[in-house]
């Protein structure tokens, strides 16, 4: 309710409710505006203030595939525990958006609290929330003079006037902008004054009414606030990335718009030139060609795409495979089929990208479930796609990429660059002569030349076609056959290289497995089985496909194994399906979502409940 | 036994014969043109002293695109996916930009199936010599028309192309290629002459090399019979039938118009551009090429040649040495690069 409208014996009451019921560093914000508004510099800000604060946050950015004027969500999530998985409930509601502020207030739970321009007249709507008007264009005129900028700096106003109420100090909250800004001091200014007189109107006029509060903590002392995708630009960049070729493509363009940023800030070499080469390609088959040709030729080269460019690179994929290629192509998901919702994640790409081509093929995938992990797993990429002559699949998705999360700092990749079998010069020299397809180090890998390679024994036919040890055109099927078998060894061998899986075994009964982003609901959700049903679970977390010994001794020990993910089809579950001994898959349960939101561990918890009940 | 001693076989100007640039034997069937393209790339190269390891033969996929097995030998050669040659040449070259790419590519690898990267190629300016071994037809599938098939033109089906051509000199010219030029197969002259003036360009190559196909396409204009067919009673649907043929060689100067004869007896006309035609303007080049196809003449020669503009190394402006083989030092930043980027993100 408009506080300044009450008696002054309730609104004592009401402030009183307020203090005594307080909910500290526990709150879900979300801001409720219009894409294009501009308020993404101000949900910015409010994050970091909460992170310089030192409380664990998080932010998810639910935006529609649209320039400007569809509704667009920001939830900030603030947990003294460190849970920064979605969270299904929205404490605080900043509703801006005259478009979507009726259904929002209106899904929210009891007790919930709504901040919002005064114009809509919100408050009629509830009676078991709090509300607080403010009339932000009569706020904002004074401030900025120019009525052209009064609707993006509006949004410091609610930055100001949220933080007062919920308790961010000011002096963090102007530190935030100033860092939001860097080198544009004047905007800064502006912005800086717009969250002041936020913060004194909300000091002046609004009576605090709600319990939710955030106090200084010590939590992110040290840590980084980086998106997936810029973390991915970083981990190529910093492990030898040389050939980027790329088509734009909701959710992975900013792979590699941040990878330019990054490489022209750190790989300009001594001579003044670029130690790179990236190019826009005109579409995703051109792009991983590209790729391919530029690992063929020795380079270590990456593409970034989502699920309809994926469909684009199969056939590409398929002879990278069967030629062995390597090839590193990320893969941040969203909502398919066909268009689907570009501006929404998910787990939708598992089961296509591990077998992706037509005829037998099997790929590498590799499950980054954090942003440090999308830095190393760059590097492990890059050396599993050389050593394995093979595409290498990571499998990121839009709620990784797209969304900042706080991280410890990435660590310096120590490990020197893998670049695998190369047969040099000097090594012909030896030699005499090679046979390319020849697995002679019983691992199912053959040495390879890169062109250029000077000495006349160097050369060798690289084709899609059926090819037998010297690389020779051949349709024989005994050629056929050894050379199918010879691919899958290589997998067998890969086990042995790729990131194995994290594993939190206490001995009980049952099992999770999930991957990716899912981590973090799950992280939650056994903690809330534990507390609330005490349930005790064990998790496998899979960070690689081919499937490592690990995952089978963990299903095997445990009588059930939920397998959570966010897609529909239960992809992962039937990945272990078809990899795993069949006597395993009556031990596997699934909980599989697909609304596109991140997933949330209430959801979770409440459907293993369920099934452990039935 | 003594044997008298033969001659020491010619060699160039890095020591080597002309046996060091061969392939493998053509499984092409007998006489088909893109043999006869084969010889006068290995000639052009063992005339220039190209060095064979420097050189890579990216290729599609049909007839044209096998036919790097054919030559060059101890060159890298990468049999690619259909119509996506240029993706894979463009990638090594950014990789290694020392190597010398020769792609080959035919007619529906590059105007139907490959427009796309073939357009964009084009754009690009990048060092690859292009290479379309243009025969108007599917030969692998046994004998689909292809989109730089002339109109008129009957398949042995009987079925007639009512669509126009593509006629890949002029679109690659208004694309911005930097080099442009069509040959016939069987001018051993002319197309040894146009390869390498293409070896040394710095810029993109587009060579269309108009490459009869013995079994498949007729090229039966109006006016013109099914001599041949009827000659050797063959139903004219069975494909499967490949008779062996001759190379078409021809033989005619600068200016003037030549009357090749096909191996179904159809005639094909071509004019060759005259000696004092000057390349540099792309206006002139899209006329002449327009005049030639209404008078149904095959126009050919170097239409136009730009060797100042900026290759696409150049506008990217990366190192001179091969960034596939870079030294760890300088494709990994430093411990206080990671350090400095890691404050910045607190």
């Amino acid at each position: 309710m408009v506080t300044t409208d009450m008696p002054v014996v309730a609104r004592e009451e009401e402030r009183l409710r307020g203090q005594n019921r307080r909910i500290v560093n526990d709150m879900s914000l979300q801001v409720a505006t219009a894409n294009g508004s501009g308020s993404q510099s101000a949900n910015m800000v409010l994050l970091r203030t909460i992170f310089q604060m030192g409380v664990p946050v998080s932010g998810k950015n639910l935006f529609p595939s649209n320039i400007a004027g569809l509704p667009t969500w920001y939830t900030i999530r603030a947990n003294q525990h460190g849970y920064i998985a979605r969270k299904k409930e929205i404490d605080f509601l900043i509703a801006m958006n005259p478009e979507s502020a009726r259904e929002d207030v209106l899904s929210l739970a009891p007790g919930a609290v709504v901040l919002y321009d005064e114009p809509l007249n919100l408050n009629g709507l509830r009676n078991d929330l709090t509300f607080y008007a403010v009339p932000f264009d009569k706020l904002v005129a004074p401030v900025c003079s120019d009525a052209k900028l009064r609707k993006l700096v509006k949004n410091m106003i609610y930055v100001g006037v949220a933080g007062q109420l919920i308790g961010l100090q000011i002096e963090q909250t102007e530190r935030a902008v100033r860092k939001q800004f860097g080198e544009k001091v004047k905007a800064a200014e502006l912005n800086v004054a717009a969250v002041r007189a936020g913060y004194e109107y909300a000091k002046s006029a609004l009576v605090k009414n709600d319990p939710y509060w955030i106090e200084p903590s010590d939590k992110t002392r040290g840590m980084i606030i980086i998106d997936g995708n810029s973390a991915a630009a970083l981990g190529s960049v910093f492990n030898g990335v040389t050939v980027v070729a790329w088509y734009p493509i909701t959710p992975s363009s900013t792979v590699c718009e941040a990878m330019i940023e990054y490489l022209k800030q750190y790989r300009i070499g001594p001579d003044g030139k670029a130690t790179f080469a990236v190019v826009q390609a005109e579409d995703e088959l051109a792009a991983v060609g590209m790729v391919i040709g530029a690992s063929w030729a020795g380079a270590r080269a990456m593409t970034s795409t989502s699920g309809p460019g994926i469909s684009l690179m199969a056939e590409f994929t398929g002879l990278a495979y069967y030629a062995e290629v390597p090839a590193v192509i990320w893969d941040i998901q969203r909502v398919g089929p066909s268009t689907g919702l570009p501006t929404r994640t998910s787990q939708g790409d598992v089961l296509k990208n591990a077998y992706l081509s037509h005829g037998d093929a099997k790929h590498i995938l590799l499950f980054p479930a954090s942003v440090s992990e999308c830095f190393d797993f760059a590097g492990d990429a890059f050396n599993l796609a050389e050593r394995f002559q093979t595409p290498v699949f990571v499998m990121s998705d839009l709620d990784l990429g797209m969304n900042n999360w706080m991280s410890e700092p990435f660590t310096y990749p120590e490990k020197p660059m893998d670049r695998g079998k190369v047969l040099s010069q000097q090594d012909l020299e030896r030699m005499g002569s090679f046979a390319r397809y020849k697995d002679v180090d019983d691992d199912g890998i053959g040495w390879r030349t890169l062109p250029g390679t000077d000495h006349p024994a160097a050369a060798y036919f690289t084709r899609g076609t059926g090819h037998n040890e010297e690389a020779k055109y051949s349709e024989r099927s005994d050629d056929f056959e050894s050379n199918l078998a010879r691919l899958l060894k290589k997998m067998e061998t890969a086990k042995g290289y790729v990131p194995p899986p994290v594993v939190e075994d206490a001995g009980a009964s049952i099992g999770i497995i999930a991957y990716g982003t899912t981590h973090w609901a799950i992280v939650e959700c056994r903690d809330q089985l534990t507390a609330e049903h005490a349930l005790a679970t064990d998790y496998l977390r899979v960070r690689a496909f081919p499937f490592t010994s690990e995952v089978e001794a963990f299903i095997r020990r445990h009588d059930r194994v939920y397998v959570v993910e966010q897609n529909r089809d239960r992809q992962l579950l039937s990945l272990l399906k078809i990899e795993l001994p069949a006597e395993l898959a009556p031990k596997l349960r699934s909980v599989a979502h697909i609304s596109g939101l991140p997933l949330d561990a209430r959801s979770v918890t409440e459907e293993i409940m369920q099934k452990e009940s039935e | 036994m003594a044997t008298p001693a033969s001659p020491p076989p010619k060699t160039n100007r890095i020591g080597l014969t002309v046996l060091d640039y061969k392939g493998a034997k053509s499984t092409l069937c007998a006489g088909c043109g893109h043999n006869a393209i084969s010889e006068r790339i290995i000639d052009a190269m063992f005339e220039m002293g190209i060095k064979p390891e420097q050189v890579i033969k990216p290729s599609g996929i049909g007839c044209s695109s096998k036919s790097p097995a054919y030559f060059l030998g101890r060159s890298h050669s990468f049999n690619a996916v259909h119509g996506r040659m240029p993706s894979v040449g463009t990638g090594a070259l950014l990789a290694n930009r020392k190597l010398i790419c020769l792609g080959v590519s035919g007619d529906g690898d590059t105007a139907s199936i490959g427009i796309g990267q073939f357009v964009h190629t084009m754009r690009r300016n990048l060092p690859m010599i292009y290479v379309i071994e243009d025969n108007g037809v599917y030969g692998l599938t046994k004998g689909q028309f292809s989109a730089t098939a002339d109109i008129g033109s009957k398949l042995k089906t009987g079925v007639v192309n009512e669509l126009p051509p593509i006629d890949t000199c002029a679109l690659a010219i208004q694309l911005g290629a930097t080099f442009v030029g069509r040959s016939f197969s069987g001018d051993k002259k002319q197309l040894l002459t146009m390869l390498k003036a293409a070896l040394s360009h710095k810029g993109t190559v587009m060579l269309d090399v108009v490459s009869p196909c013995v079994t498949f396409n007729d090229h039966e204009g109006s006016t013109k019979s099914y001599k041949f067919m009827k000659d050797h009673d063959e139903p004219i649907t069975d494909v499967s039938f490949v008779p062996a043929f001759e190379e078409i060689e021809v033989d005619y100067e600068p200016g003037a118009v030549f009357e090749a004869t096909m191996h179904d007896g159809s005639r094909l006309r071509l004019r060759k551009l005259e000696a004092d035609y000057d390349p540099s303007n792309q206006g002139t080049a899209l006329k002449r090429l327009s005049e030639a196809k209404a008078q149904d003449e095959v126009l050919t020669g170097i239409f136009y040649v730009d060797p100042a503009a900026p290759n696409f190394m150049e506008m990217l402006d990366f190192t001179e040495e091969p960034l596939a083989t870079l030294p760890p030092e300088l494709v990994r930043p430093p411990r206080a690069a990671l350090a400095e980027a890691m404050e910045y993100l607190k």
